[in-house]
């Protein structure tokens, strides 16, 4: 009998730890299973854009024609007898502000990357790095602010004829908004280009200046034309800014101090009245979006094509 | 002599060396200009709206009447649960997936791979898109209106990359031995994880998080799309209520004709700034700290 109990309480001991590493295994597959969904929740939510992307589309081309959408010149699809759907006039908005903000944020963005890699004493750049992270992180909608009230006024100086919402000063402080992007990633560029090389240079009798214009941005051109792009799909895609600085008026121009509309703040107007599924403004949104997409989408790929050379050791 | 120079060797010489300076005295002045330029912003802001600021303006709520008493109750109010709900939805999201890339799946496979190449992509995709994924997706196939669930929902997927990003650096920044020892003593993969690499990775993650909150507190496109109102005169009691946030509230003064309005946005703006550096000093401060414990 007492050897029984003894026997009982070793198995009683074997099914306690026996059940204990059952509990983990369980355990331990329920949080794989989480975590795995968890993982798959991103991929799910790039489908579900696409996805309802093209299917809002589709009923859009049942009311316009794909070829009058990437060829037209009118864009007025709430017109009650003749609406149009050319979709030129909200490109041109887009493709001004990202020119104009480029023409801001390239020059200036590359040179603070250059000072910022070769230049900067470390107590500057303590200083500045916080500095340049804290204007990338002013919201959209503050630049929107600064455009009406101090960019346009500003510009009234020199064009007196500029109109009160105008594309250049939604073109400007978009360019201030991505000025950042432009300067880190072009310092990170710069600053992985193997000192080695400059040394060379150096040793050469090189200046400066010739160093980083002849060997060290040659290095990493890469690297700064991945910036570059970067920074000009932010601003195709920049919304708040330009809705509140540049207009609602969708314009056939590439004239800069007029007010203009670009693709994303159509979206943001029609939205703001709340519309109904299956509206025309609601179809008319997703086809802008849907081309939003594919024109940012492949300027991230380019971008990203870039750099991935940067990783290569130069030969 | 072979060691002296002739004077047009050295003419040129100096020229190179002086537009050498000039291009280094160049980028000097972007740098100065970038930081002109935030100065002169925080500035303007300053100047427009400081005296504005008041507790009362922090308490009443809008007024389309009044501008000189129109306050942010409810717009700060409507930030205030968009940002906490986006945060209760994505944290457990990004965590967890950072750790299925980082820690359970450490072996690339297809699926990891499609992930990471993905999370790059999204990143990259207009703010305002996601507003569309919100707007069919969480207004009309799930039901869920144009409400605050709608627009933390949709905030939510908007950040997920940034904070799927963020922990798996920081889970990554986990030495290794402390696995390894851990998993010596004979513990399961999730106990590691658990009680040897989150709370090490957790400063990290942190930062994220609020870089996170950050984001979601300053955007505002995506949240007009899945129906965030501009002018809102009462609280919401639940997630199913019509809301407003902060930035939609200083859209709808700063495009107002009224010139008293604009000082209310300015206001608002200062307000909204103010909170960001909150967010972001905290995020200074938490680095700092688990900086120095190493």
């Amino acid at each position: 009998m007492a050897t029984l109990g003894f026997e009982s309480k070793i198995g009683e001991k074997i099914t306690n730890a026996a059940s204990k590493a059952m509990g983990r295994a369980i355990r331990e597959n329920a949080v794989r299973t989480f975590c795995f969904f968890c993982a798959a929740v991103s991929i799910i939510a790039t489908v579900g854009i696409v996805y309802v992307l093209v299917s809002e589309t589709v009923p859009f081309f049942k009311e316009a024609s794909l070829i009058e959408f990437l060829t037209g010149r009118t864009w007025q699809p709430t017109h009650i007898n003749t609406p149009q759907y050319g979709v030129w006039p909200l490109l041109m908005g887009s493709l001004m502000i990202t020119i104009g903000s480029g023409l801001v944020s390239i020059p200036l963005g590359l040179l603070v990357g250059i000072y910022l890699a070769e230049y900067a004493p470390s107590g500057v750049r303590k200083v500045l790095k916080p500095l340049l992270e804290l204007l990338a992180g002013i919201p959209s909608v503050v630049f929107g602010y600064f455009a009406l009230t101090l960019i346009t006024p500003a510009l009234k100086n020199v064009i007196p004829g500029i109109s009160p919402l105008n594309a250049a000063a939604g073109a400007i402080v978009v360019g201030f908004m991505t000025l950042p992007l432009v300067a880190s990633l072009c310092e990170d560029a710069i600053s992985a280009v193997p000192k080695a090389l400059s040394e060379a240079a150096y040793g050469l009798g090189s200046t400066k200046a010739e160093v980083i214009i002849k060997i060290v941005l040659p290095s990493a051109l890469s690297g700064i034309v991945a910036s570059f792009i970067l920074a000009l799909s932010r601003a195709v895609g920049e919304t708040m800014a330009v809705t509140i600085a540049a207009g609602a008026t969708p314009r056939f121009t590439l004239d800069p101090t007029k007010d203009i509309m670009t693709m994303t703040a159509q979206i943001v107007n029609f939205s703001k009245g709340d519309i109904d599924r299956g509206d025309i403004r609601y179809l008319s949104i997703f086809a802008i979006g849907l081309l939003l997409f594919v024109i940012t989408f492949t300027m991230n790929l380019v971008a990203q094509r870039f750099v991935r050379k940067v990783g290569r050791p130069a030969k | 002599m072979n060691g002296a120079l002739s004077g047009a060797n050295l003419a040129h010489i100096r020229k190179r060396r002086l537009k050498s300076q000039m291009f280094g005295a160049l980028c000097g002045a972007a740098a100065f200009i970038a930081v002109a330029i935030l100065l002169t912003l925080i500035g303007k802001l300053l100047v427009d709206g400081l005296n504005r600021v008041s507790w009362s303006f922090l308490t009443s709520m809008p007024s389309q009447m009044f501008p000189a008493k129109a306050g942010i109750k409810s717009s700060l109010v409507g930030s205030m649960w968009v940002m906490a709900l986006t945060i209760l939805f994505v944290v457990p999201l990004g965590v967890g997936a950072a750790i299925y890339l980082e820690e359970l799946q450490t072996r690339e496979n297809w699926f990891t791979r499609f992930v990471r190449i993905n999370i790059a992509n999204l990143a990259g995709v207009p703010s305002i898109v996601f507003g569309m994924l919100g707007l069919t997706l969480f207004v009309y196939v799930f039901g869920f209106g144009k409400s605050i669930l709608t627009g933390a929902l949709t905030m939510a997927i908007l950040v997920l990359p940034m904070v799927i990003l963020v922990s798996q650096e920081a889970l990554k920044a986990v030495p290794k031995s402390f696995r390894e020892a851990s998993l010596a003593m004979g513990t399961t993969q999730w106990q590691t994880v658990r009680r040897v690499v989150l709370p090490n990775a957790l400063p990290g993650i942190l930062t994220g998080i609020i870089l996170a909150a950050a984001r979601a507190i300053g955007e505002t496109a995506p949240l007009i799309v899945v129906g965030a109102v501009g002018l809102v005169t009462f609280l919401p009691d639940s997630v199913d209520d019509r809301y407003t946030v902060l930035p939609l509230q200083i859209l709808d003064w700063a495009q107002h004709p009224r010139a008293e309005f604009k000082t209310a946005a300015a206001a608002a703006i200062l307000v909204l700034i103010a909170l960001l550096l909150v967010l972001n000093s905290a995020a200074i401060i938490i680095r700092a700290r688990a900086q120095k414990k190493v």
